[in-house]
């Protein structure tokens, strides 16, 4: 039998202030390691998952690979999203408002998968990424 | 009146999508993972439904922040696949069922689920991969379908309560469609995951074979989790468990399980598969 963790103890949300808060939409709490993609993050990642989302077209791949910044600023990324863009810097990416689903779409342009940025938010290498995917069915 | 066959809970993963587009179904990795999947397509030609309800989440192909609907029913001709970005293989067009989608919008909004009609969708892997796996010879079907995309890429997303309603409305609508036809509904996630953040790679077997038990004999147990817990409990993107909720609420009441299985990892996901009929 799976028991639920106890939901009683709602920690202070960082955001607590911008939240619209509901009798039916209690305060969130925080959950370790996880950005909950709000309307706060939404509006945050606006331009920057706007872009990814044209890397659905092949020809806007190409145009990206051709001028990275240039694509960015087209696209009004903020100084510290075009940084993480160049870095690849996946976390700094999510950080800023990107929404993984959108950032697969940039991050499939340099050639990793989602075993690659796994590795990369957690600080491990890939093999130890996939090893600790494994173990999780032991 | 047309006849609710089945319903089908199965994980989406791209990956699943490459290696059946590279053939490497029999290797060692993935072998554990596709030998679970012939007693359902079994099951598939055995009731050779006319119309499949694919219940799913478009993950940015479809749809974009611009305009992000919580629920929204297709009701086209003719769905497209098409580049999503990181190069799976697009494939062929799926043939829709504009009557029988519209006998469901009708029904759905006169059950208060306000849902995006949409005369042209694109439809990602979360709806290809599940019918290549169901289906590997689809040319030779000649069901329709009705796609059904929940939101859950930007919050709030629906409560699982919400989509198990939905999904009542769903089988009601179903089982009010006049003509002789059979309906198997079809739900695509999960199982637990998370993709992004510090906590990425997050997988929790414990819940996942938790919610594998109580989605047959106790689904209404698990509605009374928020979307939050769901993310805690499953991942960011675990949250896809909506869609199993969904699929369970189609065949509310007692069911009976015909296959299910259950294998970690698939990419970065704990895959699960789920047969069910209703309880004869």
């Amino acid at each position: 039998m799976y028991v639920l963790a106890n939901r009683a103890p709602r920690l202070r949300f960082r955001r607590v202030e911008a939240k619209l808060m509901t009798h039916d939409n209690p305060v969130p709490y925080e959950i370790p390691g996880t950005v909950i993609f709000d309307g706060v993050e939404a509006q945050k990642g606006y331009a920057l998952n706007k872009m990814c989302y044209s890397f659905n077209s092949a020809g806007n791949r190409l145009a990206f690979k051709r001028n990275e910044d240039a694509y960015c600023r087209a696209y009004g990324l903020t100084a510290e999203q075009r940084d993480a863009v160049r870095r690849r810097d996946v976390l700094a990416l999510v950080h800023s408002g990107g929404n993984v689903y959108y950032l697969a779409k940039l991050t499939g342009i340099f050639g990793l998968g989602v075993q690659d940025i796994g590795a990369q938010q957690t600080g491990v290498t890939v093999e130890e990424f996939r090893a600790r995917l494994a173990a999780a069915g032991g | 009146m047309a006849k609710l066959l089945g319903a089908i809970c199965t994980s989406h993963i791209p990956a699943i999508g490459n290696a059946i587009a590279r053939g490497t179904e029999h290797e060692p990795y993935w072998k554990p993972f596709f030998e679970s999947y012939p007693p359902v397509r079994e099951w598939l030609a055995k009731v050779d439904p006319d119309v499949v309800v694919m219940i799913y989440n478009d993950h940015g192909l479809n749809f974009f922040l611009d305009k992000m609907p919580t629920f929204a029913v297709g009701a086209a001709p003719e769905y497209l696949n098409d580049d999503e970005g990181w190069g799976l293989p697009t494939l062929p067009p799926f043939r829709g069922d504009p009557k029988f989608s519209w006998h469901v919008i009708e029904q759905l909004v006169h059950d208060e689920f306000d849902v995006t009609t949409c005369q042209e969708m694109l439809v990602d892997h979360a709806f290809t991969v599940p019918i290549s796996l169901l289906w590997p010879d689809r040319s030779a079907r000649r069901f329709g379908t009705v796609p059904v995309a929940i939101n859950t890429v930007q919050h709030p997303l629906p409560t699982p309560a919400r989509c198990y309603a939905l999904g009542v409305a769903i089988g009601r609508a179903i089982e009010s469609y006049p003509e002789d036809i059979g309906v198997v509904v079809v739900a695509t996630g999960g199982m637990s995951h998370q993709l992004d953040g510090e906590r990425a790679g997050f997988i929790n077997k414990a819940f996942d074979l938790h919610c594998l038990e109580k989605i047959v004999d106790d689904p209404r147990g698990l509605t009374t989790m928020s979307i939050h817990d769901l993310v805690r409990e499953a991942g960011t993107q675990g949250v896809e468990l909506i869609m199993w909720l969904a699929a369970r609420g189609a065949l509310d009441g007692k069911v009976t399980k015909v296959h299910s299985h259950y294998h970690i990892p698939v990419s970065n996901t704990a895959a699960g598969l789920l047969l069910i009929e209703r309880a004869a």
